[in-house]
């Protein structure tokens, strides 16, 4: 009597799963071939919707959809509907290469879009590559991304360029000679800036007083920063992302550190504020735009976002945005709904106006955009210089 | 005699086997092909983990470490051998199999090694201090590899070539390794070893007192055990196009503890229907979304309450559907 | 020198907030020899249910100078009862149904439950990390070169209170005396007339009402909240469990200041690469020295 609810569990259990596999089969064989003139255009999206880095994912997400929902409004790409499929890799490598095949083959997406983590884009970009779906990563920056195959885009900055842009800025503007450099080493995108910032940094003659690191999620940074601050540093490069940089800033002006802090696109978000309150003033970082100087563009996206989620974007959803929209310009210059043309056209992507500024895509699948140097004052983020690449 | 019978009976399941993979690989779309790779990989994980948690009563929570281990030694020997093999040989695909499970070997060689190393100083200590020490070295192993910045730190290490590591995880392999695996260790269970190992877990001082050389089969045991992880390490890196320190976190020992409890511990099938229900269950809830996670949470829990043994209990498969043709037999008689 | 000074001090307020999370899985294992895994989840939302009192009390009205006293007091009673009820209800729920089960059936329920927690908080706070309110006003003040700020001379002072508190109850009240009856042998106590499911109910609500405490002084000191904060934070405070000799409330203390000493010094003058792989290498080491703990009791072994 008593095993009777596992073996209904089990049986059941064991229905689902031939069941849907079946169904899968099926639609393998007989899906592709007859019903290619569908209604809608699938964008898969690949996104940690869990996990240590759920709020990345759901911050991009969100945009997407917002992307979507809009082009559907103005009557949809080549007259037919943007549907978003997203699916869940929990910030894990497996899954994230389960979800792009599943995207491929199950939900039959027509091109892709994410991850946001480098290191996860690195594992779902060979089988889009294989498969020949055009992707678009909205915010991985590591080099390495795009080298994986002429189906790959991106559509932010890359690592040694916004570095370098930063570095500059240091050395030339703030005539900085010593800078500390605070990095996350759990996060690839952390490292890269890091490691491109300290490159142009010591090469223009500056010299890194400390290199100090933190792992994501970590909240204590009072031994790092006690050590900056005896290392003599004139400010520190933080190439974090918005939740620990706002920590870090908080904690530095608890142990007396009264350096600026200096950092890149992963500040943008309104979190950064909220977290780091006014000892943020005057650090700066690079970004797409400035919210002051914003384009009209940019503006309408994040009073659309806002309207929509009752929350303002963060610099992670204005690239997912861009990423959806990339994709559908790419769609309708190509004509029609097939990811070889598709490809071809996002390759030849020139002065698209998106919310993160004017994207032309170089041979390198690699974005060409104009880095703006932020300066944090009074709780808000000002344009202070612009730099093309 | 015998011999020539083993070969032909290997040489006939490798066949069969070659059958069904060449058979997926048309049939099935590649969602579902990863889908099965993967719970074979968990097979492997979950039936060398048994042998520790199950068979010897001991208690690692440690074992992605050893996975990582395996996966990062298999990636990286693999990728520097294929090339010298292809020189040698000549012919790409000999070669590359070749090197493929030269490299789960050198994986699991090391994940061995790392096994013994961790397994002898640790060994004496009991139960849920083990666990910890074992816990403590998991994590000591997955920081060492997110610093190592000849392995691709934080982001991972994807061979040399930009596509990542090449996929050279197959149905055949993986399910030629799992079924030699649990070939291995369904035999070591039953030998006179298994019995040694199953009397330490009943009462080891009792088991020292009837000369068993307790430290000795432990540290056995868990060497084997952390190979085995190795192996499925290796198979995980070939299907993977790169590998990362965080995809060896703590969650993934725990998805191990997880696969054999739910299977029943000490269950060389329990730990096989645990590995393949951890692979499937997560898949299948994804029309969830994000609230996948919450609900899988709830299963793991319900399926322990209902069920406080695990699926299969401590007994095997092949006893349960005996027991049960035996009492639909005479369900009378059984009262 | 003051960096040092500076580092130790860092070390020893993390240090305590590590030592009142690690009493609850202490005083857990001791009577159910159940390693807790949803503790660190139990600590989370405290920290949240401190956030929330404080947003419903108004905390912002009072800007930066922080909630008066009376009603800090208050929001770290209300954390705390949260968390005790929690606890108990994760108990009632998952752990007592498989008392008599396998040993490791409690694990596996304990994992679920912790996994639970985690993905249910992603989605009702919303994975975000939230600056956490001030819910004391921040006073700075500079000592010999090291910064001291209130909220660390309160984060000892309620973790020393709460230790003090937690002795007494042992030691002194008739509850204390059974906790202690039923962790060195549960039948027996039994059978001594102790309702024995009163006391482990009322060792998971104080176990889980300090890790609550630990959590409103864990946002105060480190800024932000998140709903992963459990994860490693509860994962270090049961090595330092363990540290001291899993069982022992005294060895608790020690092993959870051990441990954020270690921390903060290692990421301080080695590399904070190393600094949650250090934790682990010091209890190898204990533990392969004395493999039961630092201030564990070595029982002798009945054949």
């Amino acid at each position: 009597m008593q095993r009777r609810p596992l073996l209904s569990l089990l049986v059941a259990f064991a229905l689902a799963a031939t069941s849907s596999a079946c169904k899968k089969k099926d639609d393998a064989t007989g899906g592709s071939g007859g019903k290619a003139e569908s209604s809608e255009i699938v964008i898969g999206h690949y996104a940690s919707m869990t996990g240590a880095t759920a709020h990345f994912g759901q911050d991009t997400d969100k945009a997407a959809r917002l992307a979507a929902e809009q082009l559907n409004a103005a009557g949809g790409v080549l007259g037919k509907k943007l549907r978003i499929v997203t699916l869940d890799t929990r910030g894990d490598g497996a899954e994230a290469a389960n979800a792009v095949t599943r995207l491929i083959d199950v939900e039959k997406a027509t091109a892709i879009l994410g991850e946001v983590a480098s290191s996860l884009s690195l594992q779902g970009g060979p089988i889009a590559q294989r498969r020949k779906i055009p992707m678009v990563s909205p915010s991985s920056t590591n080099p390495k991304v795009t080298q994986i195959g002429d189906y790959i885009f991106r559509v932010c900055f890359i690592d040694p360029f916004q570095g370098k842009v930063m570095a500059t800025f240091a050395r030339q503007t703030l005539k900085l000679d010593k800078v500390a450099i605070l990095k996350d080493v759990k996060n690839d995108y952390s490292i890269g800036l890091a490691d491109a910032f300290q490159k142009a940094f010591t090469a223009s003659g500056g010299t890194i007083a400390v290199e100090q690191s933190y792992a994501a999620g970590d909240t204590d940074f009072s031994a790092q920063l006690t050590a900056i601050k005896s290392s003599g540093a004139q400010a520190i490069w933080v190439p974090g992302y918005y939740a620990e940089v706002g920590a870090i800033a908080r904690t530095a002006a608890r142990l007396g550190v009264k350096v600026p802090l200096l950092g890149g696109d992963g500040w943008d978000a309104p979190e950064l504020f909220t977290i780091g309150g006014d000892a943020l003033n005057g650090s700066y970082f690079s970004n797409h735009f400035a919210p002051d100087q914003a384009s009209p563009q940019a503006q309408k996206f994040v009073a659309d976002f806002k309207a929509k989620y009752g929350q303002e974007p963060t610099g992670l959803g204005a690239l997912g945005y861009d990423g959806v929209m990339v994709i559908a310009d790419a769609i309708k210059r190509a004509g029609k709904v097939d990811p070889a043309a598709i490809r071809d056209a996002l390759a030849s992507t020139k002065n698209y106006d998106a919310v993160t500024g004017k994207i032309t895509m170089d041979k390198d699948r690699n974005p060409e955009k104009s880095v703006v140097v932020l300066k944090i004052d009074a709780g808000k983020a000002k344009y202070e210089a612009l730099v093309n690449p | 005699m015998a011999l020539a019978r083993r070969f032909a009976v290997a040489f006939a399941v490798g066949l069969v086997l070659y059958g069904i993979g060449a058979w997926l690989q048309d049939g099935l779309i590649e969602y579902v092909q990863r889908i099965v790779l993967l719970a074979g990989i968990n097979v492997i994980l979950a039936v060398g983990l048994n042998l520790i948690n199950g068979t010897t009563g001991q208690f690692s929570i440690g074992h992605a470490g050893f996975m990582a281990v395996g996966a990062y030694g298999a990636a990286f020997f693999g990728v520097k051998l294929a090339p010298i093999l292809q020189r040698l040989l000549g012919v790409a695909a000999v070669a590359d199999a070749l090197a493929f499970n030269i490299a789960l070997l050198i994986g699991a060689v090391l994940a061995g090694i790392a096994g013994l190393l961790v397994g002898a100083p640790s060994l004496r200590l009991r139960g849920d201090y083990l666990a910890v020490v074992t816990l403590g070295f998991g994590e000591i192993i997955r920081i060492s590899f997110n610093n190592a910045k000849f392995l691709g730190a934080a982001t991972g290490y994807f061979g040399d070539s930009p596509a990542g590591l090449p996929a050279y995880t197959s149905f055949f392999w993986v399910y030629a390794w799992a079924i030699a695996i649990v070939i291995l260790i369904r035999n070591l269970t039953f030998s006179q070893t298994g019995r040694s190992l199953a009397a330490i877990r009943e009462d080891e001082i009792a088991a020292e007192a009837m000369a068993t050389p307790t430290t000795r089969l432990k540290v056995l045991a868990f060497s084997l055990s952390a190979a085995s992880a190795g192996i499925a390490g290796g198979l995980f890196a070939y299907m993977q196009s790169g590998i990362r320190p965080e995809d060896f976190r703590f969650d993934k020992s725990i998805d191990m503890i997880v696969m054999i409890i739910i299977g029943g511990l000490g269950s060389i099938s329990g730990a096989v229907v645990g590995g393949i229900f951890v692979a499937v269950t997560l898949e299948l809830m994804r029309d969830f979304q994000q609230y996948r996670l919450v609900l899988y949470a709830l299963l793991l829990i319900i399926i322990m309450l209902v069920r406080p043994e695990g699926l299969l209990g401590s007994r095997e498969l092949g006893d349960v559907i005996r027991a049960r043709l035996g009492r639909a037999k005479a369900p009378e008689a059984a009262k | 020198m003051s960096t040092l000074l500076q580092q130790i001090l860092n070390g020893l307020s993390l240090g305590s907030i590590y030592a009142l999370i690690a009493l609850g899985y202490t005083m857990v294992y001791g009577i159910l020899k159940l390693i807790n895994f949803a503790h660190g989840e139990v600590f989370m939302i405290g920290a949240y249910a401190g956030y929330y009192g404080a947003i419903g009390l108004g905390v912002e009205r009072y800007g930066a100078a922080g909630l008066p006293l009376y009603l800090a007091v208050l929001v770290l009673v209300f954390a705390m009862a949260v968390a005790a009820l929690l606890g108990v209800g994760i108990e009632f729920f998952a752990y007592r149904p498989v008392r008599s089960a396998p040993r490791l059936t409690p694990l596996i329920t304990a994992i679920g439950v912790s996994l639970f927690l985690q993905n249910a908080a992603m989605l009702v706070f919303s994975p975000n990390p939230r600056p956490y309110p001030p819910i004391l006003r921040e006073v700075r003040f500079e000592l010999g070169g090291v910064i001291v700020t209130n909220v660390k001379l309160t984060i000892f002072v309620v973790a020393i209170a709460l230790m003090i508190g937690l002795n007494w109850f042992i030691q002194r009240t008739w509850t204390g005396k059974a906790m202690r009856a039923v962790s060195t042998n549960l039948d027996a106590a039994r059978l001594m007339g102790v309702d024995t499911n009163r006391i482990i109910r009322a060792t998971f609500a104080v176990g889980s009402a300090l890790a609550a405490a630990g959590g409103i002084l864990f946002g105060l000191d480190q800024i932000t909240i998140n709903p992963l904060m459990g994860v490693l934070t509860g994962l270090k405070a049961f090595v330092a469990a363990v540290l001291g000799g899993i069982g022992n409330i005294r060895g608790a203390v020690l092993g959870g200041i051990l441990i954020g000493l270690a921390e903060q010094l290692t990421a301080g003058y080695l590399s904070p690469d190393y600094r949650d792989a250090i934790t682990f290498v010091i209890l190898i080491f204990v533990l392969i020295l004395r493999p039961e703990g630092l201030l564990g009791v070595v029982r002798p072994e009945k054949v």
